[in-house]
């Protein structure tokens, strides 16, 4: 496999099918569809082929040679001018046990949600365009071991998601496009000072002996690299790794979202078009865990082990009052929003914990939480399609009406609920179990166990509402799953299972990164 | 016979019904004659059962254990590789328990043959009965806690697809949500036990947890910590065996079609909460213990009290199941392990019997479950009524009968316990209980089959139900009599079953935190050289034997001769009575309200919390927000103000200036020389005057 740019060629794939979108005439529609299809599908069997020659017991995290799949060359290079010294940028792209399973999160979701967006209507042309350049953005950030490279795709992927909600939205849509541009760029601006600020702290040695200063995440996770009057640098007594720690954790707070910064997110996923939610779910939010075990942990070791209290607090946060706000809601799209946030707390539980238990936990969270929430807004996408409403007290009984659809209702509910041989089970078991096992978080823990009775409450009297008791005769005409629906609900339904029943196959994929990501937090290299 | 075809055996039974599960699921609806493979699935797994709990007593006479590492966490820094384990363990408690699961669930999946009949889910129907028979044997054949918790949710979640089984009746979908809600209340707390055991030993497998608790290593290294993993993990057993104050999803189970309720919710699934304790019974501190016994004293008495007045014939067998449960779990609590387990089995034999009797009755009434509409029904359903008289016989303690043996044992047990300890009012539970128990079992014979019917219409089309559903009953019935556990009615010791199969294991909890009748400095090494109890607590059964026995037959027979002085004789009259103690029957009619009070709290509280924090999420919270985004906006419309009209403005001005300045002055620009000359003179006067050089 080496010397085959495979991460580049996942990532700038699907520019390439928006160039061929573009050249379309806008009439195709079917033609752009399945462009968009295939170049999806093509992403996934690459995300298998990595995974065919992944490398189970390379650790990567801080070590540039065993990360795998390796891009680097220069790409920026401008010598010497004035105070800026030499600008010296790479094109630095690899993946380890932590991006493995996001990069096949990505891949899996995107096809899913372009199977999803077949029956979007609206300016097609557009719309295709703008979601595979949103998949590139995405696919970016997972690989990019760079922070110039990290942050522009971060900044690339808002761009598409701006307009996806904002034109092909529900009736809030330019609200809730420009709170979620808006949120997001808010954090976004602190994770570039963050950047820059780190940028004039740490140098890294190049093959001549020179010195420049570095954007490259690993150089940055050295500390022998750091500068000694550095304003990020840990050798310099006045440093500002504190404040800047804070300030990067609320740019990726908010992606995740971590309450209280989550109020962008109902409102994005109400009014965003089926696939798109199902994207922001799936993909997104993940950006914001991942963000924090790829770049804060590693980079503020010391930060991070001093605050693993009030991560983990969050975390408990997270779950209880997303799960309580859950329970209020009357409207079945941001019933599973604010479950998503209750979910994402088990990821920052289990972050916080900084045992390998603990963070396999959440990364495979993070997995689960993707295929399993990308399922439940499908699942409410194929409602709304077909009634027009998502008003959780406007149905009843669909259960008679649709059987099919109901089954893969009750797996993914079920899922979501953490019920063991299915995915979810195994990802919070180990959060808990990673969790409990730190003397200092042992009682959160321990209150964040009500999460899982609490999501039991929400998902089963949602449950109930729409598909038990009798009949709504206004829905008996109420069609079954057709096949493009099935080919939705199939696969990830079969995901699930199979994690569940052979955690195996994904927790072998993190072992050794996560092993050597908690020793580095405690011991350095 | 080798262990390992015995593991594979185990492994075939545990596997055949799920596979008869996903078969339906998938080709159900295609080949509606399915149902007929899972039948005949059930029953193959029955045989092979049965041949696993004759080998086990036959030929093995250890335990035999078989896992294999699940997944595994290896190297982790700090705390080392974690290896999680499936495994099964079979010992003579895991091969009775696998016989009489598969038997009775082989039955129910014969009786609902008939029974269900015509529904338009019915293969359906059968998938969820296998689903739920792996689950359960999966609960049975377990090693380890992770194992158990992971099969304890799925018969959860088979228990909330049948009781929902009819969900277009919203009482049906309620009665489901409730029971999967309720059970993971209690799960909750099994759960914490389960991490606390688990950060302390780096495993879930009981033999080894129990090894390392033997040797001096408690969790968190305190007493204390034992006792809270020990109640904690009991709290899952709260949950499934519908103890009190959990017990109220049982009741409204009985949503669910009939033989559900006798397979799931009598017979096998919630005594899977009795099981688990059998299972971390050596654990348990005096403490726990008494917790334990406390729970299942107040449970068997809450629920006696309340099914005397229950008019729904299957909510009166659910709360004498809840009773009944309520029995082992006491026993268990005050020392009596092996009636407690002796009584989970007898109880599933006879409870399951009771329950598909109810069920032909239902069958033959046309749906009717109120027992006041009923009576006479002996003559038109002799089956059905002689099959429920043996039960029922058991199941007041009648010699015999099964149920006088465990009844008995625990009986003497709770004696045993409050002598020894001082805590007499668990065997004041215990005895009352016995009575109410008979008061109450043979009130629901007389009003059901007994008497002159009172709706002659539905009474006329009763018939006596087909022999699917007879043969089943026969069966049970049969196993409910004494011979099969002991050729002595009067002494179950004697019998085959506690003499050889079944055995109070050593605790392994430290010596100071046992009750002293637990403690080994007096061994006692009975025959099988095993060490039980101290000799007081041998001397002191010996002494409770006859007086339990004594006053246990008394009292069923005073609640038998009231029931008949009652209900048959009409000696008393009834509707008097009640309307004397009104506030009293209406107590335990109602349920002593508990399922207001939780209504009133713990749901509506949490309910109302939920809408609070749902209004500070919309309002607080995101007005924070969008008051950010307003005062932005704001602040950028006066500072777009201020550019308009002062930074613009100076700018304008200036310019206006410049202009006013310009044209006020070109007045004087006249293009005559002689102006001009004129103003030089001046100018130069001007300054001579201003700079005076003279």
């Amino acid at each position: 496999m080496s010397g085959f740019p495979i991460l580049s060629l996942i990532t700038f794939l699907p520019i390439l099918g928006m160039i061929i979108v573009l050249i379309l005439p806008k009439e195709q529609q079917k033609h752009i569809k399945y462009t968009t299809l295939i170049i999806t599908a093509i992403q996934v069997i690459l995300a298998i082929i990595l995974l065919a020659n992944y490398n189970y017991s390379a650790a990567g995290v801080y070590e540039e040679k065993s990360f795998q799949f390796i891009e680097k060359f220069r790409w920026i290079e401008i010598s010497e001018i004035s105070w800026l010294g030499k600008v010296k940028i790479d094109y630095f792209l690899g993946i380890d046990g932590i991006s493995m399973p996001m990069v096949l999160l990505t891949a899996i979701i995107s096809f899913i949600a372009t199977i999803s967006s077949w029956n979007i209507e609206k300016s097609v042309k557009g719309y295709f365009a703008l979601f595979l350049l949103l998949d590139t953005g995405m696919m970016g950030v997972f690989v990019a071991l760079d922070f110039f490279l990290f942050y522009i795709f971060w900044e690339l992927m808002l761009l598409p998601m701006y307009f996806l909600i904002g034109i092909w939205g529900g009736p809030r849509k330019e609200y809730a496009a420009i709170k979620f541009f808006i949120y997001t760029l808010f954090g976004s601006v602190f994770i570039l000072l963050v950047m820059i600020g780190l940028y004039f702290s740490a140098t890294e040695t190049l093959a001549d002996g020179t010195k420049v200063f570095t954007f490259n995440l690993l150089q940055l996770m050295n500390p022998n690299n750091y500068l000694q009057d550095g304003i990020l640098s840990p050798l310099n007594p006045h440093n500002l790794r504190f404040i800047a720690y804070l300030a990067l954790f609320v740019g990726f707070a908010i992606k995740i979202p971590m309450f209280p910064f989550h109020t962008w997110l109902p409102d994005a996923h109400v009014e965003a078009p089926t696939p798109i939610s199902v994207i922001l779910a799936g993909v997104l939010l993940k950006m914001g865990t991942y963000g924090i075990l790829r770049i804060s942990y590693p980079i503020f070791p010391e930060i991070t082990r001093q605050l693993m209290w009030w991560i983990a607090l969050f975390g408990m946060i997270n779950i209880i009052y997303g799960a309580l706000v859950a329970l209020a809601q009357k409207d079945f799209k941001k019933l599973i929003a604010y479950s998503s946030v209750s979910h994402m707390g088990y990821v920052l539980l289990g972050m916080a914990s900084l045992s390998s238990t603990g963070i396999t936990g959440a990364i495979f969270q993070m997995f689960n939480h993707g295929t399993i929430t990308a399922m439940l807004f499908l699942i409410v996408g194929v409602i709304y399609d077909r009634a027009h409403t998502r008003g959780l007290n406007d149905f009843g009984g669909l259960a008679a009406q649709m059987p099919v659809y109901t089954g893969f209702v009750t797996v993914a509910f079920f899922a979501a609920i953490g019920l063991p041989s299915l995915s979810g089970f195994i990802s919070e078991a180990l959060v808990f179990v990673g969790a409990f096992g730190v003397t200092n978080i042992r009682i959160i823990t321990m209150i964040s166990t009500l999460g899982i009775l609490l999501g039991a409450g929400y998902m089963l009297w949602t449950l109930q509402r729409i598909f038990f008791g009798p009949l709504n005769e206004k829905w008996s005409s109420l069609k079954d799953l057709e096949f493009r629906e099935y080919a939705m609900f199939a696969p990830l339904s079969a995901i699930i299972i199979f994690l569940g029943v052979y955690p195996s196959a994904m927790l072998n994929i993190m072992n050794t990164s996560v092993n050597t990501l908690v020793s580095f937090l405690f011991n350095g290299q | 016979m080798t262990e390992y075809l015995l593991v594979t055996l185990s492994i075939i039974t545990l596997f055949l019904p799920v596979f008869g599960f996903a078969t339906l699921i998938f080709f159900g609806k295609k080949f509606p004659k399915l149902y007929l493979f899972e039948v005949g699935i059930l029953f193959t797994a029955l045989i092979i059962s049965i041949l696993i709990l004759f080998a086990k007593l036959t030929y093995f006479d250890k335990d035999i254990v078989s896992s294999l590492t699940w997944f595994i966490l290896s190297n982790a820094p700090n705390t080392g590789t974690v290896n999680i384990e499936l495994g099964i363990k079979i010992d003579n408690i895991t091969a009775i328990m696998l016989f009489v699961v598969n038997l009775i669930s082989a039955l129910v999946h014969l009786y609902s043959i008939e029974y269900m009949r015509g529904d338009k889910r019915y293969t359906r129907y059968f998938a969820y009965l296998g689903l739920f028979t792996f689950s359960m044997l999966g609960i049975v054949l377990t090693h380890n806690l992770l194992m158990m918790y992971i099969f304890w949710e799925l018969v959860g979640l088979s228990s909330y697809l049948l009781i929902g089984f009819w969900f277009e009746k919203k009482s049906a979908a309620d009665a489901s949500k409730k029971a999967f809600i309720v059970n993971r209340v209690g799960d909750v707390g099994m759960f914490i036990g389960i991490l606390i055991l688990f950060t302390n030993y780096k495993t879930f497998t009981f033999d080894t947890i129990f090894h390392q608790i033997s040797i001096g290593n408690l969790p968190f290294g305190s007493e204390a910590w034992l006792t809270a993993a020990g109640i904690l993990v009991f709290m899952g057993a709260v949950g499934k065996s519908a103890q009190f104050p959990l017990h109220v999803w049982l009741p409204d189970a009985m949503e669910g079609p009939t033989p559900v309720s006798a397979l799931i919710h009598a017979a096998t699934m919630v005594a899977a909460g009795v099981y688990l304790v059998t299972r971390i019974f050596v654990m348990l501190t005096a403490d726990a213990m008494l917790v334990i016994a406390i729970v299942g004293a107040l449970t068997s008495f809450v629920a006696a009290t309340i099914a005397i007045t229950q008019n729904d014939i299957k909510k009166v067998l659910a709360y004498s199941t809840v009773s009944q449960l309520g029995y082992m779990i006491m026993s268990l609590g005050v020392g009596a392990y092996v009636f407690a387990f002796f009584h989970l089995v007898t109880h599933a034999f006879f409870k399951a019997c009771l329950f598909l009797g109810s069920g032909s009755v239902i069958h033959s009434m046309h749906h009717e479950q109120d027992i006041r509409n009923m009576g006479g029904l002996r003559k038109k359903m002799p089956i059905t009524y002689i099959t429920f008289l043996i039960s029922t016989l058991a199941i007041s303690g009648i010699p015999l009968t099964s149920g006088f043996l465990s009844k008995d044992g625990i009986l003497a047990g709770t004696l045993v316990f409050g002598k020894l300890t001082g805590h007499w009012l668990i065997p004041v539970f215990g005895f009352t209980v016995a009575a109410l128990t008979a008061f109450y079992m043979f009130r629901l014979l007389i009003l059901t089959f007994h008497g002159e019917p009172r709706d002659h219409h539905k009474f006329e089309h009763a018939h006596e139900s087909p022999l699917v559903m007879t043969a089943p009953l026969i069966v049970l019935a049969i196993l409910s009599i004494f011979i099969f556990y002991t050729p002595n009615p009067f002494s179950p010791d004697e019998g085959w079953f506690l003499k050889n199969w079944v055995k109070t294991p050593q605790q392994v909890t430290p010596v100071s935190s046992r009750f002293d009748f637990m403690k080994s400095e007096s061994k006692n090494i009975n025959i099988h050289g095993e060490i039980i109890h101290s000799e007081l607590y041998t001397e002191t059964l010996h002494w409770a034997h006859y007086p339990a026995m004594m006053l246990s037959i008394t009292l069923a027979g005073l609640g038998i001769l009231f029931a008949f002085m009652f209900y048959q004789w009409k000696k008393v009259n009834v509707d008097k009575l009640t309307e004397k103690i009104k506030p009293v029957y209406n107590f335990s009619l109602n349920k002593w309200y508990i399922d207001e009070l939780y209504d009133a709290t713990a749901v509506g509280q949490t309910l109302n919390f939920s809408k609070v924090l749902a209004w500070f999420d919309n309002n607080i919270i995101d007005g924070i927000v969008n008051g950010s985004a307003w005062i932005t906006k704001s602040f950028s419309n006066l500072s777009g103000l201020f550019d308009n009209y002062v930074v613009d403005g100076l700018v304008n001005f200036t310019a206006f200036f410049s202009g006013f300045v310009g044209f006020s002055l070109k007045k004087l620009q006249t293009g005559k020389v002689q102006t001009y000359i004129v103003f030089v003179v001046f100018s130069v006067i001007i300054l001579l005057l201003i700079f005076k050089p003279f």
